[in-house]
């Protein structure tokens, strides 16, 4: 499934054209892409969290030749999932589980 | 910042949908996600990250305060993998 089949069925549920559909699922990723830029957490309700850490610098090593590198420190996102979002995967609904 | 915070402002960038259906919009986009998800279907946005479930195995745990052993059961989560610009992105590595 990719962007283009999400503004299908946008499309499909409130009669809004492809094009219209298209544009604002693009503006809302590059909304939150902008905030995450920014080092803000994006919270999405019933979906999860868009988290911003920071590593530190590490060790690492190349797993084909084992030579040791080192791993700069650097900025990555990671999302945590809401309780309700991992119940949904597991088939339970909102109040279950 | 929140869904709210979000809703509006991408509906301060558009003109042609009114608050009402940027609205509508932001909630079928995360809920299309989870549905697909739930499904088994995976979702890859470009430029963005990609979502699918990864699969928990059975494991024994412990419950902290008696030590007593017990069995989680496996279960499937949600996971985000996000894209090489959303990536460079946030590590500064690249501007919007």
């Amino acid at each position: 499934m990719k962007k283009a089949d999400i503004a299908n069925e946008l499309y499909e549920k409130i009669g809004i054209s492809k094009k219209e559909a298209l544009d604002i699922v693009e503006m809302v990723l590059d909304t939150m892409k902008e905030s995450l830029k920014n080092g803000e957490t994006v919270k999405i309700a019933g979906f999860g969290n868009f988290v911003v850490r920071s590593k530190h610098e590490r060790k690492g090593r190349n797993p084909k030749t084992g030579e040791e590198i080192g791993i700069s420190p650097r900025r990555v996102v990671t999302f945590r999932p809401s309780h309700i979002f991992k119940q949904y995967v597991n088939g339970q609904n909102e109040n279950a589980g | 910042m929140t869904k709210t915070d979000l809703i509006e402002k991408v509906s301060l960038k558009t003109t042609d949908l009114t608050k009402k259906q940027t609205e509508i919009v932001v909630n079928m986009l995360f809920d299309s996600i989870k549905e697909a998800l739930a499904t088994g279907d995976k979702i890859e946005i470009r430029g963005f990250g990609s979502f699918r479930i990864r699969n928990r195995r059975n494991r024994e745990g412990r419950n902290p305060k008696t030590g007593e052993s017990v069995s989680v059961p496996g279960k499937r989560v949600p996971f985000f993998k996000a894209g090489k610009e959303l990536k460079e992105l946030v590590d500064g590595k690249m501007e919007v």
